[in-house]
């Protein structure tokens, strides 16, 4: 038994899960948009690990454990292309990248 | 109240507010501020995974995230070397103030789907002897090594691809974005003069 409620834990997961969210559709620096990502990421590895807390499944650890994996790749791919992007462009500004407009 | 929801509230309240001091002002002006408190979030969520009985996922927390994803981040942050204008993004737009409440909306559905659904949730207990090793290295580990083996071999096979590209991005010359692109196939040269003419094979040829 554990005496947290598991409301409680969903519910920090969800809360960490709408910052990140913001993050990525307000702010419109490229670094900030890719941590508010991660930041996602983390909140839903708490959801997996909290109902596995609540189930006895060992599952969902090896889930956000791929979860963690990809949560790598993804960062360090992106952050290759933003080192790509600003030495073409000069900036880490979505808003300034926008060739595919005109 | 026990100790054990003491812990988690104040590991919950610290990682939430770690995150949000990523984004507002005062820390989140600069990005190596920014990851900065996005490197404490993570080792709270690390503490909370730890309470929760995820021993292994809280050390490959600290390991995978805190220790490579954010060092590679603060490297790219400093090889950057953004200049102070490039820094300077506070302006309220309408945009921005629409996507703000569009978070604050998904977060208040989830928030009511959570309070519907989690009412009186009885968990496991962990102390009965089929749990003895719940979370544990050894039990992670076989789980990943038996059942999810083709996915974790594939999970090797997808860093593998992830690595190679991130160098293929990130080398530093790129031909094709230094050179012209070349002319395409069946593509002539305008007349060339005679003199510079005779360099050319085909026309060399032709004077034969």
């Amino acid at each position: 038994m554990t005496s947290i409620p598991l409301g409680h834990i969903l519910l920090l997961a969800a809360l960490l899960f709408g910052i990140g969210l913001a993050g990525v559709l307000t702010r419109r620096n490229i670094l900030v948009m890719l941590m508010s990502v991660e930041v996602m990421m983390n909140a839903v590895n708490l959801t997996l690990v909290g109902f596995s807390r609540y189930n006895g499944w060992t599952e969902g650890h090896v889930l956000a454990f791929f979860i963690i994996a990809v949560a790598a790749a993804e960062a360090a791919v992106g952050l290759a292309m933003v080192l790509a992007v600003f030495r073409l462009k000069q900036t880490t500004y979505v808003d300034e990248l926008r060739l595919l407009k005109r | 109240m026990t100790g054990e929801q003491i812990m988690f509230y104040l590991l919950g309240g610290g990682a939430v507010l770690a995150s949000a001091a990523m984004l507002l002002p005062p820390m989140g002006r600069s990005p190596i501020h920014s990851a900065i408190s996005l490197i404490v979030s993570f080792f709270f969520l690390a503490g909370l995974y730890a309470l929760l009985s995820a021993h292994m996922l809280s050390v490959l927390q600290i390991i995978v995230y805190a220790g490579a994803v954010m060092v590679l981040f603060t490297f790219v942050i400093m090889l950057l070397n953004l200049n102070a204008d490039e820094l300077q993004e506070s302006r309220i737009t309408p945009g921005r103030i629409a996507a703000g409440i569009l978070a604050l909306f998904v977060f208040g559905k989830l928030a009511t789907a959570i309070q519907l659904t989690t009412a009186g949730a009885q968990s496991v207990d962990l102390s009965d002897p089929g749990f003895a090793n719940f979370g544990s290295v050894p039990e992670v580990g076989r789980m990943m090594y038996t059942t999810f083996l083709v996915p974790f071999e594939l999970v090797s096979v997808l860093l593998l691809v992830a690595a190679v590209g991130a160098v293929v991005l990130a080398k530093r010359s790129m031909k094709y974005v230094d050179r012209p692109l070349p002319p395409p196939a069946g593509y002539e040269h305008p007349a060339p003069s005679d003199d510079e003419g005779g360099h050319d094979a085909h026309a060399h040829g032709g004077g034969h």
